[in-house]
């Protein structure tokens, strides 16, 4: 069923809301998880929305975007569609494991739990509640805090369904698994999924995730992804963010590393109307690595902000995080990053590079690196740039025959490439890398891959 | 082939350039020789067209077309090409698409097809060998990384792939060792034809051991102050450019 929120405030609206549909909302769900609800709600009502007096929040105002009237999808939306007659996948020949979401929902209700070879389940979280509930338990709500978080609070207390990954011990799944979240609907929507990733000890796995909106109407995300990496396991996680201008979203990731766990995480933003990226990660062992990666590429009047958080709770690990930006137009942009190396986090290893390639006077980015650091034997450095395109650089291109058009599009690539060339999975990579391209010319249209060509206009 | 006629430039309002007057025809090369701040670089900059300066007197004729009229670009397409002094590093265009890019748009701007790639190929492996460039630099990203002298023998390179019909290299011979100036002497002559013509601007009379220059011109304070035969380097190198400045007036 789906519900019009009205009222006045919007904390209030979406606290009426909750209480409103306490049974459709507490239904279906075990009773561990409607008490950690009862206490998302209850956190909600406290933190609120973030505004800008939050220093983590300053640069954009995600509270706006909530007050709008979209309607939830508080159980799944009955949509029949063969995927393959109205969506060509952007990322195709990867041999994956294809996944979908949509509206939040796990698409495939008559398979919402499937094996994979070794043992790995891979399938609808809701399901996964109920069937694996000590399994669930054990990691659900322990990696996202929703204690400094309002937002974190609201999706935990509304949460229904998303991905679940499971791979035991030892597992190795060679193929990627490739998750798309389509939106699609007549009305404007509000969807928050909540998604669990556990990677047990010496397991590996990775993961593609693309967002698309199929439909031309405003869609607002609120995602939660909780990512536990056991010990020596490695996890590649890579985002594709092509929604439409249409679209707002926000999404938490909170990565949790055991010992020797490696995790890359690669989050390329192609379009989108306002993108906020929060990216948590604990180490919470020694002798782990962890790459955090972005490329974001606006223009218009897009908005993008990336927040990253890199803690560095024990010895001896390595962080690696670099993001890259192109703005065009009147695009805005914030760039945070923090690094926290905690007392007894000797011999880290923790660098941090943002920077930005403004194409013209209207477009701004706000760029803020900080690092804290409380042990006295470590290796750090963070860095930020805000420039143009190399001068000299274009007119050794053009002083060779290339047009200037040309040239730009070489140099705006060439920046990009860095981040790209991080991609772990080589067929994704060049899918990526021609996307990217294509970015850049302006012929990726947000609806390329759609058949339904609902969003031309 | 070029015609430059009391040609005056500046940057942010000093002038550099104060009426240079220069002839070159096809199958000729001239030597450009000077002392630091001559503005000799700025005559190859103005040729190939860097919008830092600001022509503000005088002609240039390139092949019936005013030089002025055309963008960088369709200058290099219509067959400039300028070695640089300092090549420009490019991080992330590896030399190969760089290459490949710039020899199909000038095929376009001819209102030829593009190469296709095993053509591409082919005519690279024959211009690597040609100024013994290293295979595993055309597959790096452009000069990034690569010594003074990789950098200078890729400019030769780049010049052998585009056959360009004047070619002006701007002190390709500062800073290399004498293999490394062999090899660059001998890929310019090599590609030197009756139809075409370099510009060779140069500090050291050394380059010109190698290059055998028709023309000798001396470059002094934005003006050419006298232009010769080949001997007139000999001259120079014996004497140094004093004796030239004393016999003009200041």
């Amino acid at each position: 069923m789906s519900t019009e929120i009205v009222n006045t405030d919007i904390k209030i609206k979406l606290l009426d809301l909750f209480q409103e549909n306490l049974s459709v909302i507490k239904n279906d769900s075990p009773d561990y998880i409607n008490k950690i609800r009862e206490k998302a709600i209850e956190l909600f009502s406290k933190l609120g929305f973030p505004d800008k007096k939050n220093e983590n929040y300053k640069y954009t105002d995600v509270k706006k975007e909530f007050d709008n009237g979209y309607k939830t999808y508080l159980s799944p939306k009955n949509i029949k569609f063969e995927i393959k007659d109205i969506f060509s996948c952007d990322v195709p020949d990867l041999n994956t494991k294809v996944i979908l979401l949509l509206n939040g929902w796990f698409y495939d209700r008559e398979n919402l739990l499937q094996e994979l070879p070794g043992g790995a389940i891979i399938g609808s979280l809701q399901k996964a509640m109920e069937v694996y509930p000590e399994l669930v338990e054990r990691h659900f709500a322990k990696y996202a805090d929703m204690e400094k978080e309002g937002l974190v609070a609201l999706n935990t207390a509304f949460v229904k369904d998303g991905i679940f990954l499971y791979v035991p011990k030892g597992v190795v799944i060679e193929k990627p698994i490739q998750v798309i979240n389509v939106l699609m609907d007549e009305e404007e929507g509000f969807t928050s999924h909540r998604n669990l990733y556990i990677l047990e000890e010496n397991s590996q796995a990775s993961v593609v995730v693309c967002d698309h909106t199929l439909s031309a109407v405003n869609f607002l995300t609120n995602s939660v992804a909780e990512f536990f990496v056991g010990q020596n396991a490695h996890f590649d996680y890579s985002r594709i963010q092509n929604e439409h201008n249409g679209s707002k979203q926000i999404s938490h990731l909170f990565f949790h590393q055991e010992k020797d766990s490696k995790v890359t995480n690669n989050t390329i933003s192609l379009h989108g109307g306002v993108i906020r990226n929060n990216i948590s990660v604990l180490l919470n062992g020694e002798g782990c690595e962890n790459n955090t990666y972005g490329l974001y590429l606006t223009d218009k009047g897009q908005h993008i902000d990336n927040y990253i958080f890199i803690d560095h709770a024990k010895p001896n690990c390595i962080s690696n995080q670099l993001f890259k930006g192109v703005l065009d137009d009147f695009a805005t942009g914030a760039f945070n990053g923090k690094i926290l190396v905690r007392k007894d986090a000797q011999k880290t290893q923790a660098y941090q590079a943002n920077n930005n390639i403004l194409l013209t006077d209207d477009a701004d980015i706000k760029t803020r690196p900080q690092l804290e650091i409380y042990a006295d034997d470590v290796k750090c450095s963070h860095g930020a740039t805000v420039g143009q395109l190399d001068e000299n650089a274009m007119f050794y291109m053009r002083a060779r025959g290339i047009p200037k058009k040309e040239a730009k599009l070489l140099l705006m690539y060439a920046f990009a490439h860095e981040v790209i060339q991080k991609i772990k999975v080589p067929a994704l990579k060049d899918r990526i890398n021609d996307l990217v391209e294509k970015r850049l010319r302006g012929e990726l249209s947000r609806c390329n891959s759609c058949q339904m060509h609902c969003c031309n206009t | 082939m070029l015609s430059i006629k009391n040609l005056h430039a500046n940057i942010e309002g000093k002038e550099i350039l104060k009426g240079i007057n220069l002839e070159v025809k096809e199958g000729e090369v001239h030597a450009i020789m000077g002392p630091n701040g001559s503005g000799k670089s700025t005559l190859a900059s103005v040729l190939a067209g860097r919008d830092m300066f600001t022509v503000t007197e005088g002609k240039v004729t390139y092949m019936g077309h005013n030089l002025f009229e055309l963008s960088p670009e369709e200058r290099a397409s219509e067959g400039i090409f300028l070695g640089f002094q300092y090549p420009i590093e490019i991080p992330g265009v590896s030399m190969v698409n760089f290459m490949k890019t710039a020899l199909n748009e000038q095929r376009k701007h001819k209102g030829l097809e593009p190469l296709s790639s095993s053509d591409f190929l082919k005519h690279m492996r024959e211009k690597k060998e040609l100024v013994e460039l290293d295979t595993n630099l055309t597959n790096r990203s452009v000069n990034e990384g690569f010594s003074g002298g990789e950098k200078k023998r890729n400019e030769i390179f780049q010049m052998a792939m585009l056959e360009p019909k004047l070619a002006i290299l701007d002190e390709t011979d500062s800073g290399l060792d004498i293999d490394a100036l062999r090899i660059v002497a001998n890929g310019v002559n090599k590609l030197k034809s009756p139809h075409n013509a370099s510009i060779v601007i140069t500090h050291y009379q050394r380059l010109l051991d190698y290059i055998i220059p028709d023309y000798v011109h001396v470059l002094y304070d934005g003006k050419i102050i006298r232009s010769g035969g080949k001997e007139l380097a000999f001259e120079l190198e014996e004497k140094g450019y004093d004796w030239l400045k004393k016999g003009i007036t200041v």
